[in-house]
């Protein structure tokens, strides 16, 4: 397997296993994130996406193998960082369904990302960093975030996830429910934030889009890694294309 | 007495019982609001806070209290604010001791095993009321009977503030009532707009899976939330037996329908719901009281609830419907 030659691994998900009651949903999941990279995990509904992002997030419980987060070992059937203390670390979630505070305004779910931060400079930067991204934002930094397009409710996602500080941000369907010029835009903004150097996981069903803006992909079936390749080999998969691309 | 002295007389026994039922509404409102549970133990600890009040006052002795010359000028005001402070802390620390040990075990079980949990606990605490009101209490009168409604010392002595001559009674009880309770509503108010801790409860309310990806204890959000409305409803339970002079082990029950009531009526989950609803239900029983009858003043104040249900289910202040991504 080759990739795009780039950093040390900041993220590495060994043999991961998870579920929710009698239900085992994820069997043994391996991938990796290296520094600098955007990698996409596409596969089907209920393949354990999101599930995985939630394991490596801490939210649901890890019940076999293990995940390393910059060198650190974060999680294992043992128990490991809490949830919210690995955001402090830098390991940051967009979540499925954007999951913004509806009664709050967009400036103050903005400044939620940056809950845990005491620098000032900092975050009045990563401020900045974000209405230059998403100009829309800035318009509507007084408006209260349930009002908000669904498109622009990502956006605003996107946007307190960078003012966590991030070092790996994870992004759970950014595509979903959303016009497609929105999507377009959003893609765009994925791929600016990678080009100033931040890692990026991408989960995504819209495995087009997904696998032209990565470096690499994961196809994951029922709960287990199927196909790990560079992006641009798994674009002509004929498996890829046949069962996610929508082509014969 | 003319007929506006009668109403501003009621309007005044209104407003003070209302602050009160509105300190007690916050408790069932930030509890809601956090982990969408009824807290039917709520009115019973707030029953504990005012047996706490006495053994306190017990402890320091009949005479000390009553005499204002022992304790030399001011000196009640300074007990009313430890009394307050002690009852809120201990109350508070109560409740976050409820939820660790029943409720947080019962996250993520169905509402109704949680609803039946609460009031088991509130069974407890009834009965653990009518165990301390047994022995150390014949202090100031009251009898033997556990169950009887204990005298609660009258602290705050003094003439009408609004002069001899006034018809209409402002006492010195009802200034207390509004010198603690404004604070504390608007420290609140403050404490949750302003703060980090604050925010993160607003945050855990809205989206609690999101709270925690922003790298939110919600854990220690929630226990904070159980500590302050514990604190509210402890603060109100001293400010409802100075008021009264009397407690007893049911007190708990009538102030915690009539603060749930006003918690419903508010909008359940909105902390300036409570606040008015608390004092609009004060208000509503003390016209009922005079214009209507004291005995149909608990329908009266049913039927405002059902009415609010029926046609306004959120309440005057609620959401519309809570948001679920």
């Amino acid at each position: 397997m080759t990739h795009s030659a780039q950093g040390a691994p900041l993220l590495s998900v060994e043999g991961l296993v998870a579920g929710y009651g009698s239900v085992e949903v994820l069997h043994e999941v391996s991938l990796e994130v290296r520094e600098g990279e955007i990698v996409t995990l596409i596969g089907g509904n209920g393949a354990g996406k999101s599930t995985t992002l939630m394991c490596i997030s801490g939210i649901v419980p890890v019940r076999g193998g293990e995940i390393r987060f910059a060198g650190e070992r974060i999680c294992s059937a043992e128990g490991g960082v809490r949830a919210d203390r690995l955001v402090g670390r830098g390991l940051v979630q967009v979540p499925e369904g954007r999951r913004i505070f509806p009664r709050m305004t967009v400036l103050e779910n903005l400044m939620m990302g940056a809950y845990g931060r005491d620098d000032r400079d900092g975050i009045a930067r990563d401020l900045e960093q974000v209405y230059t991204l998403f100009d829309i934002l800035r318009t509507r930094s007084g408006q209260l975030g349930g009002t908000l397009s669904g498109g622009e409710q990502q956006m605003l996602a996107i946007g307190r996830a960078i003012l966590s500080k991030p070092r790996l941000l994870m992004m759970d369907e950014p595509s979903m429910g959303i016009a497609p010029l929105l999507v377009a835009r959003i893609f765009e903004a994925v791929r600016e934030l990678n080009r100033t150097g931040l890692t990026i996981l991408l989960v995504e069903q819209n495995a087009r889009a997904a696998l032209k803006l990565a470096h690499r992909g994961y196809v994951l079936e029922t709960g287990r890694v199927i196909l790990a390749d560079d992006a641009s080999r798994l674009l002509v998969d004929p498996r890829v294309r046949e069962a996610y691309l929508g082509e014969a | 007495m003319t007929e506006t002295e009668v109403f501003m007389q009621q309007v005044i026994y209104g407003l003070s019982n209302g602050m009160i039922i509105a300190m007690v509404a916050l408790g069932y409102t930030m509890v809601y609001g956090i982990v969408e549970l009824i807290n039917f133990a709520h009115g019973d600890v707030f029953t504990l806070g005012g047996f706490l009040a006495l053994t306190i006052v017990g402890a320091l002795g009949a005479a000390a209290v009553l005499d204002p010359g022992t304790l030399g000028e001011g000196s009640h005001w300074l007990l009313l604010f430890g009394l307050v402070i002690g009852a809120g802390l201990f109350c508070g620390g109560l409740n976050v001791a409820i939820d660790r040990i029943v409720y947080k075990p019962l996250r993520r079980a169905p509402k109704l095993t949680q609803l039946v949990a609460a009031i088991g606990v509130s069974f407890i605490l009834v009965n653990l009321a009518l165990f301390w009101g047994g022995a150390p209490m014949e202090v100031f009168g009251g009898g033997n009977a556990a169950a009887a409604s204990k005298d609660f010392p009258e602290l705050l002595e003094g003439s009408n503030l609004l002069g001899e001559e006034s018809n209409v009674v402002l006492r010195l009880e009802d200034l207390a009532i509004f010198i603690v309770t404004i604070p504390l509503m608007v420290g609140l108010t403050l404490f949750v707009k302003k703060t980090r801790l604050g925010r993160g409860m607003r945050a855990t309310a809205q989206n609690p899976i999101a709270a925690k990806l922003m790298g939110i204890d919600t854990d220690r959000v929630i226990a904070a939330t159980f500590m302050i409305g514990g604190f509210l409803g402890g603060a109100a339970s001293v400010m409802w037996s100075v008021y009264n002079n009397t407690i007893s082990f049911q007190m708990g029950f009538r102030a915690g329908m009539d603060a749930f009531t006003a918690a419903v009526l508010g909008g359940i989950g909105s902390l300036p719901g409570a606040m008015i609803g608390g004092v609009l239900i004060g208000l509503i029983r003390a016209m009922s009281d005079q214009y209507i009858e004291t005995r149909w003043t608990n329908v009266v104040v049913f039927g405002v609830l059902i009415l609010i249900l029926v046609f306004r289910p959120s309440g005057l202040l609620g959401l519309k419907q809570r948001e679920k991504v």
